[in-house]
C-alpha cells in the first residue's frame, strides 16, 4: 500500500521543500549521480521505486522494475560491475532475498548503495516501521566473512545527505553500503533544504567495460583454492579494519554532564530527542548518543560517554538488537537498560520517559556505585 | 513547542491531502513540520489517518502520547482518536457523519457540518478541506493565508480546475471555526 | 597469432585469438570446451572481443572467464540474465553475452531467464544443456531425460516421482521479446558447424538490436552420465537429440 503525496515542486539546490522520505532519498540519489536504479515494489518503500520510475527516464538513465528482488539486486550487480553508480531499494523481506547478491558483491568488491526501509518481521510480518533488521544489516545478511558500512539517518534531510556519502563510501572502499531507514522515515514528509551533492567519480580500474586495448578483467568472488581464498579474505578484512578505523560516525545531544544516556538511531532517536527534552524539563540530566554508522559501530566514543553516566537506555523499534553492540562497547562498566516495541509499533515518548525514570531510580538506588548529585 | 494534529476518517475523504496542506502551510511560515500517514497496523476498518506535527525546532518523535488536536471525519475515528486528544486540546468532529459526541468535557469539541459546508461551497467531496478550515479558524495553528497559498501551490500544479472549489470550501470552514471561536473564546492550548 | 608455417604448408586449424592458450579444467570429452571455442571463434570473427562483457554462471562453466579472453562478471547461481540485463542498461555499446548450464538456467534461474527474455533484453544467451548437475557430482537436472539415471535419481527419472524434463528453449521461444531461439549440438562435426552458425546469428541479432537471442547447445557429460566420451557422444546423437531436437526454433527477424 502506498499513500498519495502531493506532486513535487520543482527541485532546486538550496530550496526548502516538503518531501516524503522515500522520494527524498530517490531524488538525492539522482542528484548524487546515480547511473541506474533497479527495484521491486514493496511497502513501505514503493514511493522510492515510483519516484525513480518517473525521474530516471527524465534524466535519460536506466530504471528497471525487476521480476523480483533477486532480479533487481543482480541487475545492480551487473551494472555496478561496469563501474556505474547504482542504487537499489527494498524493505525487509526483499532485503532477505537480496542477501545472496550482497555477499557476492562484498566478495567481488562491487560498490553499490542499498536502501532498506525496514518493516516489522519476521517472515512477511507487517508493514509498520521497524528496526528489526539491525542484525541483518550489521552482522550478516549473506554468507561469508564480510561487513558493509551501514548508515542510519534519523531525518529526511539527513537521509538525503547520507545518500551522497553512501555512494562515496561505496566507491572509495569498493563495497556495498546500506542505508538503514524505517517505514516512518520512508513515509513521513518533512521540509528539507535541498543540498545536492555529486561525489567525484573514482576511476574504476577494475570494472568490466570491454577489454579494449587492455587485458580482460574478471569481477568475481570465487577463489577455489583455500590458500587463495584466505589471501582474498585477509585483503577484505584489512579493508574492513580500515573502514572501522576511519568511517565511524555518531552525533550527540546534551551529553555534557549527562547522567543518563539514551542510545538510539533513526526514528527511535527522534523519539529519544522528545523524551530528553521532557526529562530535562523534569530535572533529569539526560543526553542522546545517536550512532549514524551502525557498522562500524561507534564503540569507543560510546564507551567514553557511558563511562561518565549513571545509566544507559537503549531504545529501538525491535526486541533489542543494537543493545548487544552497546553492551559490548560498555563492557559492563555502566548499567544498560532497554526499551523497545516490535511489529511495527513505535515506542511513545511517554513509554520511553517511564523507562528512563525507572533506570534513574535503579541506578541511584544502587549503593555499590559511586553516587553523584544528580538533580540540579 | 510542538503541536500535533491527527486527521482521521474514511479513505477517500481527503485526509492525507488536508494534512499535507497543513504541513505545507506550516513550512511556508518557516516552521518545522512532520507529516506522517498511519500506514501500519493502526489502519483498520478502512480508516485512514495522518499526523501533522508543527513546531519551532526540528520535530522529534513522530508518534505522540496525546494529540494537540484531532480532526475526525467518521465514527470509528472519533472512537479511536477522541481519547487521544490532550486535555485542553481541540477535537474537530464531522457532525454530518458523526452523531455521537466524544463525551470529553476537558477538550474543546467543535462539531462541524463538514459535508454540508463542502456542498454549499461547491463540492461535497472536500470534507477534509472544510474540517481543515474549521481547525485553522478555531485554533490558528497556521495562518489562513499560508493555507490558501499552500492550496494554490499544490492544486495549481496538478489540479488547477479544483482550486476554486477548494478555496471556497476552506473559506467556509474557516468562517465556521472563527465564529465558534468568537462564541467561546480561544481554544488553543499549550 | 603468429605460427611458424613450413614452406608449402598452410594453416587450416588454429587456436582462436580469444581462446586462452591453456588446458581447461573440464573432464576429458566434455562439450563445454567445444562451446567455448565456438564462442571465441564467433566473437573473434565479428570483432567483438574488445566490447564484449560476458557473464559466467555457477556450475562447471564458472571458469569460462579463464578460457575466453573477454571481460567477465561472475554471477550468483542462476542470476546471469539479471546481471547481464544490468550491464546492458548501463552499457548500451557493449556486446553482452551470458553463458549458463541447465541447472543454472532451467532450475534456480528460471525467473531471471524468463524475464530477461520477456523484456526482450538485447542479450545473447548461451545455454549448455547436458541434462545433469556436473559440478556437484551428477545430480538430476530439470532437463534430465525420463529414465536417465543420476546420483539423485538413482533408479532413473520417473515422471510420476520426479516430474518431467523442462523444454526451456521452446518455452522461451513463444515470447515476443525473443528474436531468435535455436538449439545446436556438439555431437559431431556437422552439428558443431551448425551450432556455430546459430551462435553467430544470435550475436548478429544483438548487434542489429532485434531482441533477445538464445542458443541452447545440447552437450554431454561423460563422467556424470557414467560413460566414455565416445559413448556419451553416441547417446547425445541417438537419444538426447531425439528429445531436444536441434534446429532453429524461432526466428522473428525473418517474420518481421
Amino acid at each position: 500500500m502506498t499513500t498519495a503525496t502531493i506532486p513535487p515542486a520543482p527541485l532546486h539546490h538550496g530550496h526548502r521543500v516538503l518531501m516524503k522520505g522515500n522520494e527524498a532519498m530517490a531524488e538525492a540519489a539522482i542528484q548524487a549521480g546515480c547511473d541506474a536504479y533497479f527495484g521491486y515494489p514493496i511497502t513501505p518503500q514503493a514511493e522510492l521505486l515510483e519516484w525513480m520510475a518517473r525521474r530516471m527516464p527524465e534524466e535519460g538513465r536506466p530504471f528497471v522494475q525487476a521480476e523480483s528482488e533477486l532480479g533487481a539486486i543482480n541487475m545492480a550487480l551487473g551494472a555496478a560491475a561496469t563501474g556505474a553508480r547504482v542504487l537499489v531499494s527494498s524493505s525487509s523481506p526483499g532485503i532477505s532475498l537480496m542477501a545472496e547478491a550482497m555477499s557476492y558483491m562484498a566478495g567481488s568488491e562491487i560498490p553499490m548503495v542499498l536502501v532498506n526501509v525496514m518493516r516489522g518481521g519476521p517472515g512477511l510480518g507487517g508493514i509498520g516501521p521497524s528496526q528489526a533488521d539491525y542484525f541483518q544489516a550489521t552482522k550478516g545478511h549473506g554468507h561469508g566473512d564480510y561487513r558493509v558500512p551501514v548508515l542510519a539517518p534519523s531525518s529526511i534531510g539527513e537521509a538525503m545527505a547520507l545518500m551522497a556519502d553512501a555512494f562515496e563510501l561505496a566507491e572509495k572502499y569498493r563495497t556495498p553500503v546500506f542505508i538503514l531507514a524505517d517505514g516512518t522515515l520512508g513515509q513521513a514528509m518533512e521540509p528539507v533544504e535541498l543540498q545536492f551533492r555529486t561525489p567525484p567519480r573514482v576511476a574504476a580500474d577494475w570494472a568490466v567495460t570491454g577489454a579494449d586495448g587492455r587485458p580482460p578483467r574478471v569481477v568475481k568472488s570465487m577463489h577455489l583454492e583455500p590458500e587463495d581464498l584466505e589471501v582474498h579474505n585477509r585483503h577484505l578484512q584489512a579493508k574492513f579494519a580500515q573502514i572501522a578505523a576511519r568511517e565511524v560516525r555518531w552525533a550527540g545531544e546534551h551529553l555534557d554532564g549527562a547522567e543518563l544516556v539514551i542510545v538510539a538511531y533513526g526514528t527511535a532517536a527522534r523519539v529519544a530527542r522528545t523524551v530528553i527534552a521532557r526529562a530535562r524539563d523534569d530535572g533529569l540530566r539526560a543526553g542522546l548518543f545517536r550512532p549514524i554508522t551502525l557498522w562500524p559501530f561507534p564503540s569507543a566514543a560510546l564507551a567514553e560517554v557511558a563511562a561518565r553516566a549513571r545509566g544507559v537506555l537503549v531504545v529501538e523499534l525491535s526486541a533489542g538488537q543494537m543493545v548487544e553492540d552497546v553492551r559490548l562497547a560498555i563492557e559492563g562498566r555502566t548499567p544498560v537498560a532497554f526499551e523497545g516495541r516490535t511489529g511495527g509499533m513505535v515506542p511513545t515518548p511517554g513509554e520511553v520517559l517511564d523507562a528512563l525514570r525507572r533506570l534513574w531510580a535503579a541506578t541511584t538506588a544502587d549503593a555499590t556505585r559511586p553516587t553523584r548529585e544528580a538533580r540540579p | 513547542m510542538e503541536r500535533s494534529v491527527v486527521f482521521a476518517g474514511f479513505g477517500g475523504q481527503g485526509l492525507l491531502f488536508a494534512g499535507q496542506v497543513l504541513a505545507r502551510a506550516a513550512m511556508d511560515e518557516d516552521r518545522e513540520v512532520l507529516w506522517i500517514p498511519t500506514y501500519g497496523p493502526e489502519m483498520r476498518g478502512g480508516t485512514a489517518a495522518c499526523t501533522v506535527i508543527v513546531g519551532d525546532e526540528p520535530i522529534g518523535s513522530p508518534v505522540v502520547d496525546a494529540a494537540w488536536a484531532a480532526v475526525v471525519l467518521n465514527p470509528p475515528s472519533l472512537a479511536k482518536f477522541g481519547p487521544l486528544v490532550a486535555p485542553g486540546g481541540t477535537l474537530v468532529v464531522n457532525a454530518t457523519l458523526i452523531e455521537a459526541e466524544s463525551g470529553r468535557d476537558d477538550v474543546d469539541e467543535l462539531r462541524v457540518p463538514c459535508t454540508r459546508l463542502a456542498r454549499e461551497a461547491g463540492d461535497d467531496r472536500l470534507v477534509s478541506v472544510a474540517a481543515l478550515g474549521a481547525l485553522v479558524g478555531r485554533t490558528g495553528i497556521v495562518g489562513p493565508d499560508a493555507v490558501i497559498a499552500a492550496l494554490r501551490e499544490i492544486l495549481g500544479r496538478k489540479h488547477p480546475e479544483a482550486l476554486e472549489a477548494d478555496l471556497a470550501v476552506f473559506e467556509g470552514g474557516l468562517a465556521f471555526g472563527r465564529a465558534a471561536r468568537a462564541k467561546v473564546g480561544p481554544a488553543a492550548v499549550g | 597469432m603468429t605460427t611458424d608455417t613450413p614452406a608449402g604448408a598452410r594453416v587450416i586449424f588454429e587456436r582462436p585469438e580469444l581462446l586462452a592458450d591453456r588446458s581447461t579444467h573440464y573432464c576429458p570429452g566434455c562439450g563445454h570446451g567445444v562451446v567455448h571455442r565456438l564462442i571465441a571463434e564467433v566473437l573473434g570473427e565479428l570483432g567483438l572481443g574488445p566490447r564484449t562483457i560476458a557473464v559466467a554462471p555457477v556450475g562447471c562453466a564458472v571458469f569460462a572467464y579463464d578460457y575466453i579472453g573477454v571481460d567477465f562478471v561472475e554471477a550468483p547461481h542462476g542470476r546471469a540474465p539479471a546481471v547481464a540485463s544490468g550491464i546492458r542498461r548501463v552499457r548500451p555499446d557493449a556486446f553482452v553475452l551470458t553463458y549458463q548450464g541447465d541447472g543454472d538456467l532451467a532450475a534456480i534461474g528460471t525467473a531471471e531467464i524468463v524475464h530477461a527474455a520477456g523484456r526482450g533484453e538485447l542479450l545473447t544467451a548461451v545455454f549448455v544443456n547436458n541434462g545433469i548437475y556436473g559440478m556437484t557430482g551428477g545430480q538430476m537436472a530439470p532437463t534430465t531425460l525420463l529414465g536417465q539415471r543420476s546420483t539423485s535419481s538413482p533408479g532413473g527419472r520417473e515422471a510420476s516421482f520426479h516430474g518431467y524434463p523442462i523444454p526451456m528453449t521452446e518455452m522461451l521461444a513463444i515470447m515476443p521479446g525473443v528474436a531468435y531461439a535455436a538449439r545446436g549440438s556438439v555431437a559431431d562435426a556437422p552439428a558443431i558447424g551448425r551450432t556455430k552458425q546459430y551462435l553467430r546469428r544470435a550475436c548478429e541479432i544483438q548487434l542489429e538490436g532485434r531482441g533477445f537471442a538464445i542458443v541452447e547447445v545440447i552437450s554431454n557429460c561423460p563422467v556424470g552420465w557414467g560413460m566414455t566420451p565416445t559413448q556419451s557422444m553416441e547417446r547425445l546423437r541417438e537419444v538426447v537429440a531425439k528429445e531436444y531436437r536441434p534446429g532453429v526454433i524461432v526466428d522473428r527477424t525473418k517474420e518481421a
